[in-house]
This record gives C-alpha cells, sequence and structure tokens, in this order.
C-alpha cells in the first residue's frame, strides 16, 4: 500500500451483447492479403507467377498433349515429343504382378480387390467388431489360397513365384497386423518391473532399432538358413515378412511408449485402487488412452512400414517397385523408364495419401467432445 | 494411558471387528527419507477421521497405505482384518472393500461417466453389466449428478468430476472411504457441492478417513482429527479438544495459520 492517493481506476461496462464486427472474406479479400499484402509478398508471388508461366505449359505439353498413350510399337514413342505413356499399358502385367504365371494373374487381382476393399471397410467405426476380425482372418485364409494354388483345382504357385502388387499388400498388411501388437507387446514389456522381461524387451528394441532395415532382411534371408538345419527351411517371403514386423515391433514399441509415458499415475492409481488386475488395467484404461495419443506417430510408423515392402527387392523378391525394375529390362521400352516410375509413383503416393488422410479423420474424431 | 502429545502406545489401542484399519508401529521411507515414523492409529466402524497438517507431513502416503497404493517398510496395516503383505490376493481383497477420491479425480477420460461407474463392479466383481449400470443410476442420482451419466468427464466442472469419482468409489460398497485432499484442485464455488455430498456420506454411517484441510467440515463430521507433521502423528483428539485446546505448540501454530483468513 502506499501513501499517495490511488490511482487505480475501473469502470463497469455500459454495452449489451453483439455479433463481433464483420470481417472482409471471399477469394478477393484473401489474395489482395495473403498475396499483395505488402511488398516482399507481391515481389514473390510475381516471381512464383512467372516460374509457373515458365515452367507448365512445358510440362502439360510433355505430359499431356505431345503425349503418346497407347501404342504396342515403341517407335512410335519415339517418334513423339512428348512422354510414352504405353509403356504402362504395355508392361503393365509385369509391373503388377511380377513373375506370378501370365494366365493366373487373374489370381492376384482378386487379391488386390480383396486386401484393398477389406482396408477400406476396416476405416468405417460402424463395422469395428469381432465380425471385421473374423473377415480379416477369411481374408488371409482366401488370400493364402489364391496365392498359393494347389487347392480347389487352382495351379500350384510357389512362394518364389510371388510377385508385384500383391506382394507389396501381403507384406504391409502382414508387417502391420503382425508388427501392431507386437509394438504393444515390447513397449509394455520396456515397462515390467520384472528385471528379465524388461531386459528381454530392451534388448530386442534397441538390436533392432540399431541396425538398417535391410540388414535385417539379409539376416532373415541369408543367415538365418545357415544356422538352422537343412530340413527346418522356413520359407523366404514367410522369413522376411518377420524381419519386417521385428522392424516394425521395435520402432512401434517406441512410439507406444511414449504414450504410456503421457498417461498420468493418477490414472494407474485410480485403477489399482479400484482393484482393477494388471491386465484389465492396461487393456481398458491405459492403452486405449496411450494408443489414442500415439495414432498420428503410429500412422506415421504404418505408411513407412508401406514403403519399407520396397527392400524386399534386395533380397530377391519382387514387390511392385521391383517388378517395375525388371519390366523396364526390355531394351525397345528401357528410355520410357521415367514413365513408368511416374506410375509408381502415382500409385505410392494414392496409397499413402489416404492413409495420411485417414489417420487425420481418425485424430479429429477422437479428438470430439472428449477433453483430453 | 496418553501421553504428552496425545499418543496411546500401540498395545493399548483397542482392536476386534469393531475395527476397520490399523495402523501399528508403521515406517516408511522414500530413499533414505523417513516419510512416516511410527504410525499407529485405529479407525472404527463407521466412525470419521479427519487427517490434517502441512504438505509433506506424510498425511497423504498414511492413507495411500491403506489400499497399498503406497508399500509400508515396517509394522502392520490391517484393513477390515485382512493384513497388507507383497501377496497379491491380499491386496487385490483391500482393494474391493477401500473405495478412494483423489486430489485429482483421476476419472478415465476415454470412458463415459456411467462407464466410469461399472468398470470395476462389472471387470472386478463380475457384475452383469445392466445391474452395475442401474446402481450406477442410483448413485449419480445421490451425488446429484444424474443428467450428466453419459457425458464424458472432459465436459464436466471439477466440482461434477469429484461427485462422479465419489460415487465411483462407492459402486463396490467399500468398508471404508479414502479421501485423499478431495477439494483441494476445486474452484471455490465447486467446493460446497463435494462437501456437501461428503456430509451426507458421512451422516449415512460410512467409515471415512479424510485428508483435508477443510476444518468447517471437519469440525462437522469427526470422531476424531488427527494432526501429522514431519511423518509422524503429533496430536489426536477430539474435534472439540483438538480446534478449543490443542496441546502441541506445533497444532497450535499449524491451526493459527490455517484459520487466519
Amino acid at each position: 500500500m502506499t501513501t499517495r492517493p490511488t490511482i487505480s481506476r475501473a469502470l463497469p461496462g455500459t454495452s449489451t451483447r453483439r455479433p463481433p464486427p464483420v470481417r472482409e472474406s471471399g477469394a478477393p479479400a484473401w489474395i489482395r492479403k495473403n498475396l499483395f499484402g505488402d511488398l516482399h509478398n507481391t515481389v514473390i508471388t510475381l516471381l512464383v507467377l512467372w516460374a509457373l508461366f515458365v515452367t507448365v505449359p512445358g510440362l502439360f505439353g510433355w505430359a499431356v498433349l505431345d503425349a503418346v498413350w497407347v501404342t504396342d510399337d515403341p517407335q512410335d514413342c519415339r517418334a513423339a515429343a512428348g512422354a510414352c505413356w504405353a509403356v504402362v499399358a504395355e508392361k503393365h502385367r509385369v509391373m503388377l504382378f511380377g513373375t506370378f504365371p501370365y494366365e493366373q494373374h487373374w489370381r492376384g487381382v482378386l487379391v488386390i480387390g480383396l486386401i484393398i476393399a477389406m482396408s477400406i471397410v476396416s476405416t468405417f467405426k460402424r463395422f469395428w467388431s469381432y465380425g471385421l476380425f473374423g473377415a480379416w482372418v477369411a481374408t488371409v485364409a482366401i488370400v493364402l489360397v489364391l496365392q498359393l494354388g494347389g487347392v480347389f483345382g487352382l495351379a500350384k504357385t510357389g512362394t518364389h513365384e510371388w510377385g508385384g502388387l500383391p506382394l507389396t499388400l501381403i507384406m504391409f498388411v502382414g508387417t502391420v497386423v503382425g508388427g501392431l501388437p507386437l509394438a504393444v507387446l515390447l513397449a509394455l514389456g520396456r515397462r515390467s518391473t520384472m528385471p528379465a522381461i524388461k531386459a528381454l524387451c530392451v534388448g530386442m528394441i534397441e538390436i533392432t532399432r540399431g541396425v538398417p532395415l535391410i540388414t535385417v532382411l539379409f539376416m532373415a534371408s541369408l543367415m538365418f538358413p545357415l544356422f538352422v538345419p537343412e530340413q527346418l527351411t522356413v520359407d523366404k517371403v514367410l522369413r522376411a515378412q518377420i524381419g519386417m514386423i521385428l522392424f516394425f515391433g521395435a520402432y512401434g514399441a517406441e512410439v507406444v511408449r511414449g504414450g504410456l509415458q503421457a498417461i498420468p499415475r493418477g490414472q494407474y492409481e485410480a485403477a489399482d485402487a479400484a482393484g482393477l488386475a494388471y491386465w484389465q488395467k492396461t487393456n481398458r484404461i491405459i492403452l486405449p488412452q496411450a494408443l489414442r495419443i500415439v495414432i498420428p506417430a503410429l500412422m506415421n510408423d504404418i505408411i513407412r512400414a508401406f514403403k519399407n515392402t520396397t527392400f524386399v527387392s534386395i533380397i530377391g523378391l519382387f514387390d511392385v517397385l521391383g517388378a517395375t525394375a525388371t519390366a523396364l529390362e526390355d531394351p525397345l521400352w528401357v528410355l520410357y523408364a521415367p514413365e513408368a516410375y511416374i506410375f509408381i509413383f502415382v500409385l505410392y503416393f494414392c496409397f499413402c495419401f489416404s492413409m495420411s488422410k485417414y489417420s487425420e479423420h481418425v485424430e479429429r474424431d477422437l479428438a470430439t467432445g472428449r477433453n483430453f | 494411558m496418553t501421553d504428552a502429545t496425545g499418543h496411546t502406545p500401540a498395545d493399548t489401542l483397542p482392536s476386534g471387528d469393531d475395527v476397520v484399519v490399523s495402523f501399528r508401529g508403521v515406517h516408511k521411507w522414500f530413499g533414505d527419507f523417513h516419510v512416516l515414523r511410527d504410525i499407529n492409529m485405529i479407525v472404527g466402524r463407521g466412525e470419521k477421521v479427519v487427517v490434517c497438517g502441512p504438505s509433506g507431513s506424510g498425511k497423504s502416503t498414511m492413507i495411500r497405505c491403506i489400499n497399498r497404493l503406497e508399500e509400508h517398510q515396517e509394522g502392520s496395516v490391517i484393513v477390515d482384518g485382512e493384513e497388507l503383505t507383497d501377496d497379491r490376493r491380499a491386496i487385490e481383497a483391500v482393494r474391493r472393500r477401500v473405495g478412494m477420491v483423489f486430489q485429482q479425480f483421476n476419472l478415465f477420460p476415454h470412458l463415459s461417466v456411467v462407464e466410469n461407474l461399472t468398470m470395476a463392479p462389472i471387470y472386478v466383481h463380475g457384475t452383469p453389466e445392466d445391474e452395475a449400470e442401474a446402481r450406477a443410476m442410483e448413485l449419480l442420482e445421490r451425488v446429484k449428478i444424474p443428467e450428466q451419466a453419459w457425458k464424458y468427464p472432459g465436459q464436466l466442472s471439477g466440482g461434477q468430476q469429484q461427485r462422479v469419482a465419489i460415487a465411483r468409489a462407492l459402486m463396490l460398497q467399500p468398508k471404508v472411504m479414502l479421501f485423499d485432499e478431495p477439494t483441494s484442485a476445486l474452484d471455490p464455488e465447486m467446493i460446497t457441492e463435494v462437501l456437501d455430498v461428503m456430509v451426507e456420506l458421512a451422516e449415512g454411517g460410512m467409515t471415512m478417513i479424510v485428508v483435508t484441510h477443510e476444518m468447517g467440515f471437519a469440525r462437522r463430521v469427526a470422531d476424531l482429527m488427527v494432526f501429522m507433521d514431519e511423518g509422524e502423528i503429533v496430536e489426536a483428539a477430539s474435534p472439540a479438544d483438538f480446534f478449543e485446546n490443542p496441546v502441541s505448540d506445533r497444532t497450535k501454530l499449524f491451526l493459527s495459520q490455517i484459520l487466519t483468513h
């Protein structure tokens, strides 16, 4: 308190409630404000417009106007000034199905359709039930029958013949379906109070994370068979699949652990005080909250797992990218590799971008009405 | 026999069926820090004990020993005839009989109010879902927020959340209710609604151990006031004696500090 008279003052309000002042909106206002707001913005806008003016017409001419869309003769492409999209039409069977026998490609189409359809169905919350789980089990069985053959009058096709997009999708789904539970178990194990379990999980996570995926795949495909008796050969695709599951599990475990650590101690205590046993507490209280927190990060890992399937070409399996590279070894068409790779680029982008969008949607959905 | 600070030596504490919670010679350390020193206390069936003391005095640690959220290292803690040891079964048996309300509410944010209440009965006791839900609605009625049943904790005010937490703790029909500073995290205008529910519960005959600085509440419901400082029980007396004639200087200082404003 001071001795001089107080000069702090406050006045009671006099206004009634009213809506906020109207702000300028619409495209012209946005353009004026963001693109030509001041000298800097104006200069940058003009430079960008100029760069677009220089590049776009040429690109458009190459990709559309002068492009060759359909032909079975590479000479036609050589004569044209634009892109040769015909290479995709010509080579799409090898690109999409690799070394799978030509007359059996319809089975690959079914596999692709089945996996994509099931994935789309699984994104809808209203289908989340044990029924969906059963449907996935059935899907796996059908996919295996279609891929392996040898029953129901289907020609036998060994895993060494698998390739292309079906192989990519099988490896991806297998990695996520096997890797997510592994990630959760490793994360829980790493926080366990039991020293043996903790050491085992820390060891698995750190060793797997300490080496590149390629090394894991080499280990799985080349070194593993050296250590086991010859009768006990495990299939090459399965070995690669296990390697990828381990890799995904180790990275996912660290993501899940982050989520577990973000759960306040009070949640554990409240669950303990209520008498819930360890697995009840974990499954019903802790994991639902922890996984919700890490969905964006996990989705990142899942998208990466999709792209990581390309590594299998290093151990002699032909995923869709590897199969494309093989298809382009044809000397007649080898000039048009960029066009084929652009097609593959778009293919990967469609898959990854839809996963990314779905992840955004899930996040928004989980955020509504729940304040945490 | 009572010594100068109001301590009763452990061997003269009563025992028997009317005792719900008993602490005998309980010690606990956090690392090298001696956080509980020779705690001797018994709580009779239907009685209300209010524990107060400066922060860091060990009062929360003490009541958390009752449902083994904290482990004591020496002495014995017996709850409703069951001694707390490392035995998981004994711990689970005790937790089923003890309800706890936390300072930070600790509701499960991903579950609706009703699901928060029915979780333990359904999964710990195997109560049928509809039965558990009916009981949940009954308790929400009792804490005066039945209209919030299908909301999520994040949509409720602090006072409402704490009342949900009380209802949740009551779902298992506990033998004793523990309150760990239940109003300390609340805005002033919400403290009353929570205390009202607690007074009602006390009047209904529930055994309660309450860590709180709400002295008005303490005067109204407590059968025994316990004052703790530096990990030990400094003074234990009826509210009348405790507030009018405190014996220890530490108690006097504490009371003068919290009753000034």
